[in-house]
């Protein structure tokens, strides 16, 4: 039987939870799946097994302490038998899985889906169409994270392999972010402020809110070009981050189609908007008609209590 | 001096509605723009040429009607537009191997792209082309320095990264800090009269096809609030309906 590779999501160098979400999807594509875990220590593939995953393989080389992309995708080529390759649609991993792709000749299909009869979906025009196609042969294919159900945890073998791979960039150093809350990219839950929140100092009050329920603090691109103090890198949008989390809190963001373009494919939008006619509570699962002076306090209060 | 490549891509005006006729996208009537992230590209590759000299050249694969965005690259600063000629579809591995096949006969040491188009998203062309000509990349790039090796910012785990890049290299390029420059006068009427370089592309066959486009899913509609006080029924409903908290 052929065989499905599905490249393991590494975060710290530790297996992320969302390579369950990987599983599913390999186990959709067909071909018997096994999980490649990109590592510099063996033991980061212990316990990475996955019910329905025929063996782990722990590729062990020093070029996986830091991301470059083609001693990477040469290290991952020289270990993985061919077939489908699988992998996080993380901006990592689709330049990863991009990369493998030209190396073995393959097409890669990005940010997919759905899985269906060996088609594949994935938002186009900034998810304002749906795309569908078939492959011939083999693919490599980037999913979205929150779209496959989690296959269950399972013992498995592992069997670690040396890999190796020729760096073609070298790390000078890595400016750590000023703050220790997460990137937008990396979060589960956004709390996100545009220009209705007045002026930028009101943005603590969002990241008072995003420290109790362990969320990223994001912006409108409006919020970004208007005021200095809040950076590119916190812009979702069009021009800024695609994020796909759980749930998106939306405060004083009218909802401009480049700012969906970045936010729509979130699981849950709760919006706080004091326009009734602003777009952004047609794509809100939960809509407050309210000023944020009126509604964060009290829904700060009530995760608060939540959460403690 | 190097000889600099900045790829751009004609799609769809980022603010124009999208309508699906016989389960296509109807372009009909859609305005058709430089790809946002190219600009950046772009930017990129002319404060390359400023800072270490050489030519820059703007490359797009595409029909006639992707002119229109080579001459608006000229008019902001490129020295030559070049179009290779191909409508219609063509999977990730047919885009890759044509455009590195004119890069090889352009005889570029150094390739700008945006980090993604804005039509399908997918970010695959930067890396993807470097592994075809067995180049360097980097991607999601923030911020470029200019000496004997470039020096590029991406985001990295738990911060942003200064890399170390030897050319030749392929850089996709994120909007980071760089503020693009806008035509001027006379640019605007060098590329009035500027010619597009028309090459014929060298498209492979595509493994993949398009099956069908259609609209997203309707959401079904959620439910809205009136008055601050609303906001702690929210907090239960995360809980308690959408399980999200």
């Amino acid at each position: 039987m052929t065989e499905t590779i599905i490249i393991a999501e590494m975060n710290g160098g530790v297996v992320a939870p969302a390579t369950a979400e990987l599983v599913t999807a390999a186990l959709a594509l067909g071909g018997a799946p096994v999980l490649v875990v990109p590592c510099t220590d063996g033991a980061s593939a212990d316990a990475a097994g996955f019910a329905g995953v025929s063996r782990v393989i722990a590729a062990k080389s020093p070029v996986f302490s830091s991301y470059d992309a083609a001693a990477w995708a040469e290290a991952i080529d020289g270990i993985a038998p061919a077939g489908h390759v699988v992998a996080l649609a993380s901006s990592r991993s689709k330049d990863l899985a991009a990369r493998l792709a030209a190396r073995r000749g393959l097409p890669v299909v990005q940010d997919v889906v759905s899985i269906d009869g060996g088609q594949l979906t994935s938002p186009i025009l900034s998810g304002k169409a749906m795309q569908t196609v078939a492959v011939d042969g083999a693919a490599v294919v980037t999913v979205r994270a929150n779209v496959m159900a989690p296959a269950a945890a399972a013992d498995a073998d592992v069997s670690v392999v040396d890999a190796s791979g020729d760096l073609k960039t070298a790390v000078l150093e890595v400016v750590a972010r000023a703050s220790a809350r997460l990137d937008v990219a990396e979060a589960n839950i956004i709390v996100s402020g545009g220009r209705g929140m007045g002026e930028p100092g009101n943005f603590r009050h969002l990241e008072a809110l995003a420290d109790t329920i362990g969320a990223a603090v994001g912006a409108s691109r409006a919020a970004v070009d208007t005021w200095d103090e809040i950076p590119h890198s916190m812009q979702v949008g069009q021009t800024g981050k695609t994020v796909n989390p759980n749930l998106y809190i939306a405060v004083g963001i009218s909802g401009a189609i480049q700012h969906l373009a970045g936010m729509r494919s979130s699981k849950y939008i709760v919006a706080i908007n004091k326009d009734a006619d602003a777009p952004i509570f047609k794509h809100a699962d939960y809509g407050i008609v309210a000023t944020w002076e009126e509604a964060l306090p009290v829904l700060s209060d009530a995760l608060a209590g939540m959460m403690s | 001096m190097p000889n600099i490549v900045v790829l751009v891509k004609q799609v769809p005006d980022t603010n124009a509605p999208v309508s699906i006729s016989g389960g296509a996208v109807d372009f009909s009537g859609m305005k058709m723009v430089m790809s946002p992230y190219d600009e950046f590209a772009l930017e990129a590759a002319l404060r390359h040429k400023e800072a270490a000299g050489g030519e820059v050249t703007a490359v797009t694969l595409g029909g006639a009607g992707a002119d229109k965005i080579l001459k608006d690259a000229k008019a902001i600063g490129a020295d030559h537009i070049v179009r290779l000629d191909h409508d219609g579809w063509a999977d990730s591995n047919a885009v890759q191997g044509a455009l590195a096949a004119a890069i090889r006969d352009l005889g570029a040491e150094v390739v700008y792209c945006g980090k993604s188009a804005a039509d399908t998203g997918a970010g695959s062309t930067g890396p993807g082309l470097a592994e075809h000509l067995g180049w360097a990349s980097a991607s999601n790039v923030l911020a470029l320095d200019f000496g004997a090796d470039v020096t590029a910012t991406v985001p990295a785990e738990g911060g942003d990264a200064r890399l170390s890049v030897s050319l030749p290299a392929v850089f996709s390029c994120d909007k980071g800090d760089l503020k693009v420059r806008k035509p001027n006068v006379k640019g605007i009427m060098q590329a009035k009269k500027a010619t597009v370089d028309v090459r014929a592309a060298q498209v492979g066959a595509s493994s993949v096809r398009v099956v069908s486009c259609a609209l997203p899913p309707a959401k079904p509609e959620g439910k809205t609030f009136h008055g601050g006080a609303a906001a702690a029924d929210v907090a239960r409903l995360l809980r308690e309906e959408a399980n999200v908290l």
